[in-house]
């Protein structure tokens, strides 16, 4: 019994991914499932519901923006590019909401378990992520009965996929990580986020912004991948996000924010990970 | 059964070794060296970024708090390791260090195996889900893989007694079915090493008898555990090894019965006036070493549970550590939650040849056979040694003996049954 003697291991403390990779991932995978079963199985209308709340939304802005002020008769397949959006933003703004108080809520798991700190916000993208999914098989189902035939371009939409993902992710984990010390970053970014809902091209193409306001939008890492997804997907008419923006040049602005954004996110959660256990 | 009960041997289970003398001297499996650790505690805190913004240039004012100063031990594989220690001493913290929820100040430890930490009973539990979730979940948080876990769920269920309930949301659960969930989950998760937080007094009595049975077939099955515990009766029956923290420091470790002294010695001491003024002028102090206590049954073996009314025979041997004038022993009988029952006292029997002193290393026979008033249920005998010191006052020891199970047809209400007559008569209607 004594051949392991020398086999000790350092104690790192809490870390992002304290327990090791293998362990973290069945968390994430076990937690972001149970999460989904039991926001849509313990409900009469199960998933229904998670459609519902899109769709609704959907239709008082359809009837708000085609109605009231007329702005889709300029926008190709306007209907299911809007429904396509707010999916899309959907899962951004539910994911990240949600993960402001993700840490905090676990509080005792985090205070009284050796947790790995990242899987309780990565567990909210993921079952947001779940969401997202089964609404994207619905969307598709709308885009293909409007009338939209498919193209090869669609094949690249798990680029967008990706790239919003990995911006949501990077989102949760800041102000997750941010939240036990600074009470208001709930406040803050509940407002933040509907700001960027407006923000970004979800209502209206980019290139139906005026010229100042543009280069404000722009600023937004959101808004050209909403305007790739849009001419990928829906439209393969619309301009792009380089010429809506006219020229490269304009989206190195957006594409630094995106990775400082990325950056920014490892960085303070590597910081706030280890003593989140005595912020709380 | 007719194993003996004895602190050295009272797993109930034959072939057990006596705690002693097997203390394990295998490979060191954590190894703490110099830990410390500090918390910052402001002394206004800035919650908001608002009082950040408004009050930029303010440094932060900290009120340094030492929870824990230069602390250094080392556990073996198969050792049962106590941690104790009064409220604040720093012994929640060290546990929390050890399992990697507090990042170190300072100093190193190192462990080998995997670990997992006990802190509280149901961490994780989520009353939204069903058991089979939790459970699953659970054994992945105490570091099962998911396979191992799923596999497992099957023996959760089957210690817990909760095979029928598996889909049965935890909310729904009553609190008790909860706690034995949740200590089924922490014995199936077979860490190498467990980190334990005075867990040990959860259930009922008979869930209680099973956790007692747990941990001896961990310690029989060579897992390393460390308890952190107030209670120095469990540190003492099951501990190989105890450490004292005071102020967060290492104020000894070794032999838990003088670590259990030491530490009543500290809790008087630092007690108030009052609490002192009620103890009479008693002081801790390390009088006796049990060497067997055990109780018989009526052919005279030994035994470990006895049928409700049958007399209770019990004989304890204790060798004095020092000279021990004026003696007086006592027997408490406690139940399991530790509610004391009855006591006994008894000086020595003195004689011509024997003044009423007992000298260092002699050896004193206690026995005698008691009427037996307890309800079925599980208890615990505690002997007590105390000696008059030359200043007057009275030095006590409290030595855990061993516990027992009154069985009976049908569990009573209370503790004891008293003998006695009630009536019940319908009174006679009044005159109008």
């Amino acid at each position: 019994m004594s051949e392991a003697a020398a086999d000790l291991r350092d104690v790192r403390g809490p870390t992002a991914l304290g327990g090791g990779w293998r362990r973290s991932l069945d968390l994430l995978y076990l937690i972001a499932v149970t999460d989904f079963k039991r926001t849509y199985f313990g409900t009469a209308l199960g998933y229904l519901w998670s459609l519902a709340r899109p769709l609704m939304l959907f239709g008082v802005l359809l009837a708000v923006f085609t109605q009231v002020f007329r702005l889709g008769s300029d926008v190709p397949n306007y209907p299911v590019l809007l429904l396509f959006n707010i999916v899309l933003f959907g899962f951004f703004q539910e994911a990240t909401v949600t993960a402001v108080n993700s840490i905090v809520g676990q509080e005792g798991v985090v205070r009284k378990t050796q947790f790995p700190r990242l899987v309780i916000p990565l567990a909210v993208v993921l079952t947001s992520l779940f969401n997202l999914t089964l609404n994207l098989l619905v969307v598709f189902l709308f885009i293909l009965g409007f009338g939209v035939s498919p193209a090869w371009t669609w094949l690249l939409f798990p680029i967008v996929l990706a790239l919003l993902i990995v911006i949501t992710v990077a989102v949760s984990m800041i102000v997750s990580s941010l939240f036990p010390r600074f009470r208001d970053m709930a406040i803050i970014w509940t407002v933040l986020a509907t700001v960027l809902f407006y923000g970004t091209p979800v209502l209206y193409p980019l290139e139906a912004v005026p010229e100042t306001l543009r280069d404000i939008v722009l600023l937004n890492p959101l808004a050209p991948l909403f305007e790739l997804a849009r001419n990928w997907v829906i439209d393969p008419g619309a301009p792009g996000p380089i010429d809506a923006a006219g020229g490269f040049a304009p989206l190195l602005a957006p594409m630094a924010i995106y990775v400082a954004t990325c950056v920014f996110a490892v960085w303070v959660f590597r910081r706030e990970a280890p003593r989140i256990a005595e912020e709380l | 059964m007719s194993s003996p009960i004895s602190l050295d041997d009272n797993s109930g289970a034959g072939g057990a070794l006596p705690v002693r003398a097997s203390t394990p001297d295998g490979p060191v499996v954590i190894e703490a060296r110099g830990v410390e650790k500090t918390f910052r505690i402001p002394e206004h805190r800035m919650d908001s970024l608002k009082e950040r913004a408004t009050h930029p240039f303010t440094r932060m004012q900290y009120r340094e708090l030492h929870a824990l100063r230069n602390v250094s031990f080392d556990v073996h594989r198969g050792e049962f390791f106590g941690i104790v220690g009064r409220n604040g001493s720093g012994k929640s913290t060290l546990l929390k260090s050890l399992a990697s929820i507090y990042a170190l100040s300072g100093g190193t430890i190192r462990m080998g195996g995997r670990l997992a930490p006990f802190i509280e009973l149901g961490v994780g539990f989520n009353p939204e889900l069903t058991a089979r979730d939790n459970v699953v979940l659970n054994g992945v948080m105490m570091g099962l893989s998911r396979r191992e876990a799923e596999r497992r769920l099957d023996a959760v269920l089957d210690f817990a007694e909760l095979e029928e309930f598996v889909e049965l949301k935890l909310k729904n659960y009553s609190s008790g079915m909860m706690v034995r969930l949740a200590f089924a989950v922490m014995v199936q998760a077979d860490a190498d090493i467990m980190l334990i937080d005075e867990v040990l007094a959860v259930g009922d009595a008979s869930f209680a008898q099973k956790c007692v049975e747990v941990f001896y077939e961990k310690r029989r099955a060579g897992r390393t555990v460390v308890l952190v515990s107030h209670d120095m009766g469990a540190v003492q029956t099951f501990c190989h090894r105890a450490m004292l923290l005071h102020d967060g420091q290492v104020e000894y470790i070794g032999d838990p019965e003088e670590v259990a002294m030491r530490y009543f010695r500290l809790n008087f001491a630092e007690g108030d006036a009052e609490e002192q003024a009620s103890r009479g002028g008693v002081v801790f102090d390390a009088n006796a070493r049990l060497v067997d206590g055990w109780l018989e049954g009526e052919t005279g073996d030994r035994v470990e549970s006895i049928e409700e009314g049958e007399p209770l025979r019990f004989s304890v041997v204790v060798e004095a550590r020092r000279e021990l004038d004026d003696p007086m022993f006592g027997l408490h009988v406690l139940t399991a939650n530790g509610v004391g029952v009855f006591a006994l006292r008894q000086t020595l029997t003195a004689s011509d040849r024997h003044p009423n002193r007992v000298l260092a290393g002699q050896r004193v026979r206690i026995s005698g056979t008691l009427e037996n008033p307890l309800l079925p249920g599980r208890y615990f005998v505690n002997c007590s040694v105390a000696r008059t010191r030359r200043q007057g006052d009275v030095a006590l020891q409290v030595l855990r003996l061993a516990d027992f199970v009154v069985h009976g047809p049908e569990p009573g209400l209370g503790i004891v049954s008293v003998r006695g007559r009630v009536d019940a008569l319908v009174e006679p209607a009044p005159e109008p």
